[in-house]
């Protein structure tokens, strides 16, 4: 052909915003490459056991069955009609100049992209509590993982803890599951949930599934929790010490804990895209800046909770935006996006409901004792970022330096908050002041054998 | 304490059995476990943590907080959580003595 080459487009993720991103483009003619770090396309919330597995998508996924099925289904059809190239099990490790690293079982491979729609979800927002780097401890969404993806629970007699929407969800479905679940520890306390309620009204039905849900934990559920230490012994979790909302002290013999506020925007690809980030005070989390389609700017477009968290719905609806405002900067005609934009505002409301009625605890982190852990990949203590404060001062990057939180294997995704929120306690500021951890490519551990595998 | 492993199975326990070695000795899981299924299946930890006295057992089961790197006998680690176990695989909870 003597035309120029069609525009190359590539869509990190296969969640849900990452399959409506890649539905809209190959709709317009286009045929995108999506890579994923998933076995199947689906995403985290709407994740695929392995094949040879046999519950229904109603048991895995309940209410949300049939958007799960939908999305599954659409993938699966434009992968197989050859529409787009999917690869999965593969990383993005690396992002510049129109070139990405990509990490698979065969090495690192490069790919080329002229645009570039990252869709890369989010994970738990965890805070630390005193003993969480015991074998046992895991994240609220990895114990729905190893439900939903395996089957399992990861222990015998569970305890959750934490706040949000997830710690409910996670809970009923283990019990449903046939799971021990000896507590489920909101630290949220009830007069809090409520202030959160206007706002979530604008979603009633997603309000009154979550009602009810909490109704079937019965008195498992604990509102307004103090979380005091995580028992263990050389083996791992033995108990769970805590105290209700009226300060009666509370041990719960447990083997197994899932912990969570929330989620926390996986953003590393974005700031290696050199995207502009602003502080959320209601997230309590540095976002990347978009305009209201998810453009991020030089070609780079943002969708789902990698930017803004609004869950598998909004991901659906943000996915589509994202593709839309590829297509109108590229020349395609515009597509009709002020019902989605409408729809998105209204869940926009909903989220910022969830994160007043649920939020991040802030003043739990802040009194941390000085023994806890804060940086699980290293061991990092709270001592050990306090020191560097009265050190170095109270900036982020210093304190990385400086006590190495942020340094290890998973790059300051699971500590970054909490020792931001020790720094400004410290330093006397706000965690904004403080500023956030520099992302570095690669954004995921690479073995060198990839790169040498490559020649 | 743990008597068998650290995990349950709660449902799909009908899949074909697939053999593998942990620390030498052989071990037995299911066809579509995740390496840190299978292991933490008859086990209760992963790894020890390079920079504490405390066991590892994964956290984040996502591929995100790479706490579950697990060694294989012929020396290349893996992420036990996001590879799936397959026939023969020789895995260690600890870094191979002498690399081959």
């Amino acid at each position: 052909m003597s035309e120029a080459s069609p525009p190359r487009v590539v869509i990190v993720g296969a969640g849900p915003a990452g399959i409506r991103a890649a539905a809209t483009l190959v709709e317009a003619g286009l045929h995108p490459v999506v890579i994923d770090e998933g076995q199947r396309a689906g995403g985290q919330i709407y994740r695929r056991p392995p094949a040879g597995f046999t519950r229904t998508v109603e048991q895995l996924y309940g209410s949300e069955a049939a958007k799960a099925d939908a999305l599954h289904a659409l993938f699966d059809r434009l992968a197989k009609e050859g529409r787009l190239t999917h690869c999965a099990a593969s990383s993005v490790i690396a992002a510049q100049d129109g070139q990405l690293h990509v990490l698979g079982e065969g090495g690192v491979q490069v790919v080329f992209y002229d645009r570039l729609i990252l869709a890369t979800g989010a994970s738990d927002r965890v805070a630390p509590v005193p003993g969480w780097q015991s074998a046992g401890v895991y994240s609220l969404g990895a114990a729905q993982i190893a439900l939903k993806a395996q089957g399992v629970a990861l222990g015998r007699r569970i305890v959750l803890f934490g706040s949000g929407p997830l710690l409910t969800l996670v809970g009923s479905q283990l019990v449903k599951a046939g799971a021990d679940v000896a507590a489920v520890l909101d630290t949220s306390a009830w007069h809090q949930q409520m202030r959160g309620l206007w706002q979530l009204a604008a979603r009633p039905f997603v309000a009154l599934r979550g009602l009810a849900l909490r109704a079937s934990l019965g008195r498992r559920y604990h509102a307004g929790v103090t979380l005091e230490r995580i028992e263990a012994d050389g083996q791992g979790v033995t108990a769970m010490r805590w105290r209700d909302a009226s300060g009666r002290e509370r041990l719960t013999p447990c083997d197994m804990i899932g912990m969570g506020w929330h989620l926390r925007a996986e953003t590393h690809l974005a700031d290696l895209m050199g995207c502009a980030f602003t502080y959320d005070e209601q997230w309590r989390q540095w976002l990347p800046k978009t305009d209201r389609m998810g453009r991020a700017g030089n070609g780079v477009y943002l969708a789902g909770d990698g930017v803004r968290l609004l869950g598998a719905d909004g991901a659906e609806i943000a996915g589509r935006l994202a593709a839309a405002a590829c297509l109108a900067d590229l020349g395609h005609p515009a597509l009709a996006a002020s019902a989605d934009l409408r729809k998105l505002a209204r869940l926009e409301r909903f989220a910022r409901g969830l994160a007043c009625a649920f939020p991040w605890p802030a003043a739990m982190v802040r009194a941390l004792p000085d023994d806890a852990i804060v940086c699980r990949c290293e061991n990092v203590s709270a001592a050990d970022v306090r020191q560097s404060v009265d050190f170095g001062g109270g900036e982020a990057n210093r304190v990385k330096s400086l006590s190495r939180a942020g340094m290890g294997r998973c790059q300051g995704r699971y500590c970054q908050l909490a020792a931001v929120e020790l720094v400004a306690a410290q330093a006397g500021c706000i965690p904004d002041a403080v500023g956030r951890f520099r992302g570095q490519a690669p954004v995921r551990p690479a073995p060198i054998g990839a790169f040498l595998r490559n020649g | 304490m743990i008597a068998a492993g650290r995990i349950v199975r709660l449902a799909e326990r009908d899949r074909a059995a697939v053999h593998f070695f942990l620390d030498g000795q052989m071990r037995t899981a299911l066809a579509g476990d995740t390496v840190l299924t299978a292991m933490l299946a008859s086990g209760h930890a992963l790894r020890k943590s390079e920079f504490g006295p405390e066991p590892r057992a994964g956290f984040c089961l996502m591929g995100a907080c790479q706490d579950c790197w697990v060694w294989q006998d012929e020396g290349p680690r893996l992420r036990a959580c996001s590879t799936l176990i397959r026939e023969g695989m020789r895995l260690r909870t600890t870094p191979p003595e002498s690399w081959p």
